[in-house]
């Protein structure tokens, strides 16, 4: 089988505009994936699917990422002019001051593909798709059409993180109920404070016992 | 521009109801006793005719995947047990290889061997429950199952005196295994192995030319190969089909290219296929047992350097899959150098295998229904996690 | 001939029904609750406390490090420590633990406390008739109820306590050892530092 860089290649030969970015695999594994724009990320696959040396026509496995925001703080040595009084006469001097730079790397949902061969008995070649942010811009394109296996997992992603997967024939929730809100493997997600009574609580889950049965009795005394 | 994308030959037919009158919408479960656990068909019939099904599930799912980013890597062993509750030594093995791949441990050969031997031994019981099951909804009343429950029962009592429990079993580690399998268990494990040839000549018996059997399977239930590729069935239900890929085979993981056995293989994608798929697969195994017992070397039974709990594994991600009884069981773990991984995905066949439940099922009488969704031989602990 | 299979079937189902009044093997019943099926020595269910001695609050092997509560996997270990101390097996003081639990609703029987436990204290019970009716506290364990003593431990494990008895003889003997090596050198100490008599007095 084709290296990654190989594939790259190819890709960007067979889909004109395609994007495809390398993404090392830190772990001793070494098995790199292939990040796509989510413009071409449907053609990319048919590609991928049909071509006669790669094959690919088993999907394996559909995951979802979620990457939240990342806070970084540095500090800044920053230049500002000031007024100070220099000799008794107010003139403008540049001042050098440390100030903290707080800057916000935005966070966005992912879906990994996890992709091999049955007929040639290569793989696996992964393919990576972002989407635009957390909140609003969460549409990324389906690949049902191309590979029926993608059906039931990209639902699944649907269901736990809120991927909106444009070209499912039939996308709503899968493992939770139908008027479930939220999506629950979300990494933000605040499950809801209606578990039963347990005896042995500790930690996180004592602290919002305590505070439970706090809130129980204060509404009882009401 | 959506549905001009859709392809037609890998969406499930449309089928038109001909009788006159109104549909009937049944919910078949999901308290049924015939699908295999917590698990809903949304039918609608004209007569006895399926037009329409839609599988719901998610009634057992229980954040196993939430979990697995909470609590550590060792942690999570027992929890791999519970996916699929009938093979709990694959899991483990499944899970131990992903984690052995994401952090670059070895495996001593003893412990390979004995993976394989408990998971060759969890394939046989497996399949003997499966074609249990699939003959006790047709009305067999529980002869088969019964029989086949019989011979599980040595097997699990091989592993109780191992690891210490029936089905929960914990045993695989990260190189290796928790505990060493010793002569007197492998002379237990060889005494069972000697007796089960006869059983499952027994069971031949008593099934394979049966009438009814053949009546209720044949035809049935017709998966082509290429829809079977397409929507990532693996398992006994794609050899079935005719699609040469075991795993066992393609992969090579572990071991496995020391013993020889062959694939059986399917002609025509129906339930029959599927029991004889699985009755020859578990002859396979019996011949991987043979040599594995034979061969199997002394030696250290898990990695002595080998980092077991509270390791922080490099930032990275791998994706390990083995062979399990149902299918391509696959784990993609996702580290970000802490204690437990940044993303813990378990890659179920079960779930996967039911996305053409509907193709099978549609045109199909309601009763076929039932025997259709047991050939495909589902665990709702692995379906919903 | 149509129905062969069927006779086929028919006659392996004779062949075991009748093969179950004279072979053991057919007949794999046992009348629970008159019978019972002997259990193997690995079998494991949930976990108990091992005391030594009579008294099980002074022969606790536990010294509430803790650990296990860490590495339980669905968290079902609750423990508080003592604010004073009680000589262990070897003779070192230890602070002890005041309250251990073990919610047997949520333990899963995994046998990761029993693993990383560094003083043998835990151990896997095999006893599985704890059904009751009461859903919350019935199925709370405190350490009265989970401490037990250690021939209960040679009982249902022997060859493990066996093993583990050894150890901690093997420990004990090298605390020992290590005690006596450190009063022989304290005495041998003392007697070179206390003044030699009338050695340096010199007669005047």
């Amino acid at each position: 089988m084709k290296t990654v860089e190989e594939i790259k290649a190819a890709i960007e030969v067979a889909v004109p505009g395609a994007r495809a970015e390398i993404v090392p695999n830190g772990s001793p594994s070494a098995e790199h994936s292939l990040l796509l724009d989510a413009a071409h990320a449907f053609a990319v696959a048919k590609f991928l699917r049909d071509d006669a040396e790669l094959k690919l026509d088993f999907l394996s496995n559909v995951t979802g990422v979620d990457w939240l925001d990342k806070e970084t703080t540095e500090k800044v040595k920053v230049t500002h002019p000031v007024e100070k009084e220099v000799d008794g006469v107010k003139t403008i001097v540049d001042e050098t001051v440390e100030e903290t730079k707080k800057t916000v790397t935005p966070g966005y949902l992912e879906a990994v593909y996890h992709l091999y061969s049955m007929a040639k008995k290569h793989g696996p070649v992964i393919l990576r798709i972002r989407t635009g942010n957390r909140s609003d811009k969460v549409e990324l394109p389906s690949l049902t059409p191309i590979w029926r296996a993608a059906e039931f997992q990209e639902r699944e992603v649907f269901d736990l993180f809120g991927i909106i997967f444009t070209g499912h024939p039939d996308l709503r929730r899968i493992l939770m109920w139908d008027e479930f809100k939220d999506y629950p493997m979300r990494r933000d997600y605040v499950d809801p404070d209606d578990y039963e009574y347990e005896p042995t609580p500790h930690d996180e889950v004592l602290k919002r016992a305590q505070a439970h049965q706090a809130a129980a009795k204060t509404e009882a005394a009401q | 521009m959506s549905e001009s994308l859709l392809e037609t030959w890998n969406r499930p037919p449309v089928i038109e109801a001909d009788g006159e009158g109104e549909l009937l919408e049944i919910s078949m479960g999901p308290h049924h006793p015939s699908t295999h656990g917590v698990f809903r068909m949304d039918v609608a019939l004209d007569g006895e005719r399926v037009i329409k099904l839609k599988p719901v599930f998610g009634y057992l799912h229980r954040n196993h995947e939430q979990i697995g980013q909470t609590v550590g890597y060792l942690q999570m062993m027992p929890y791999t047990d519970r996916l699929d509750y009938f093979c709990s030594l694959t899991n483990n093995w499944a899970y131990a290889l992903t984690v052995e791949k994401l952090v670059g441990q070895a495996v001593p050969e003893r412990a390979e061997y004995i993976r394989v031997i408990l998971a060759e031994l969890t394939r046989i019981q497996n399949h003997a429950s499966t074609i249990g099951f699939l003959t006790q909804e047709m009305g067999a009343s529980g002869t088969p199952l019964m029989y086949a429950f019989r011979e599980r029962e040595k097997i699990l009592d091989l592993f109780e005196s191992l690891t210490g429990s029936r089905l929960m079993c914990n045993y695989m580690r990260f190189g290796g295994c928790r505990v060493d399998m010793s002569e007197a268990h492998l002379n237990a494990a060889r005494k069972v192995v000697a007796e089960l040839p006869q059983f499952i000549d027994e069971f031949e018996n008593l099934l394979t030319s049966n009438e009814i059997l053949m009546a209720r399977c044949q035809g049935i239930g017709v998966v082509k190969p290429e829809l079977a590729v397409n929507a990532g069935i693996t398992g006994p239900m794609l050899r079935a089909a005719g699609v040469n890929y075991d795993i066992r085979k393609v992969d090579r993981y572990g071991i496995y290219d020391r013993f020889s056995f062959r694939v059986p293989l399917g002609e025509h994608g129906d339930i029959y296929d599927r029991y004889m798929v699985r009755v020859l697969e578990m002859r396979e195994s019996l011949k991987i047992l043979e040599q594995a017992l034979k061969d199997i070397p002394a030696g250290p039974f898990v990695d002595p350097k080998a980092k077991i709990r509270g390791f922080k594994p490099k930032p990275g991600e791998a994706y390990g899959r083995i062979e399990a009884p149902k299918g391509e069981l696959g784990f993609y773990l996702i580290s970000d150098g802490g204690t437990s991984p940044y993303r813990f995905r378990i890659r179920p066949p079960s779930f996967i295998n039911l996305t053409i439940l509907e193709d099978m099922c549609l045109g199909q009488n309601v009763a076929d229904v039932v025997v259709i969704f047991g050939s495909v031989d589902i665990v709702l602990g692995e379906v919903d996690r | 001939m149509l129905g062969e299979g069927l006779l086929k079937g028919l006659a392996e189902t004779a062949r075991n029904f009748a093969g179950s009044f004279v072979s053991k093997e057919r007949l794999t019943t046992v009348q629970y609750p008159e019978e019972r099926h002997p259990l193997p020595e690995a079998s494991r269910n949930f976990p108990f406390l091992v005391y030594d001695g009579a008294d099980w609050e002074a022969g606790l092997r536990c010294v509430a490090c803790q650990i296990c509560e860490k590495e339980c996997p669905p968290k079902c270990i609750y423990i508080e420590k003592s604010k004073d101390k009680k000589p262990d097996y070897a003779g070192k003081l230890q602070i002890y633990p005041t309250q251990f639990d073990i919610d047997i609703s949520v333990c899963m029987s995994c046998q990761i406390c029993v693993e990383v436990c560094p003083f043998e204290a835990i151990k896997m019970d095999n006893e599985f008739e704890l059904a009751t009716d009461d859903r919350f506290g019935g199925l709370l364990q405190d350490r009265k109820q989970l401490a037990k003593p250690n021939e209960y431990y040679h009982k249902i494990h022997p060859t493990e306590a066996a093993e583990v008895d050894a150890r901690l003889a093997e420990e004990k003997a090298k605390v020992e050892e290590k005690a006596r090596a450190a009063a022989v050198a304290a005495a041998a100490k003392a007697a070179a530092a206390a003044p030699k008599p009338a050695e340096g007095a010199q007669p005047q």
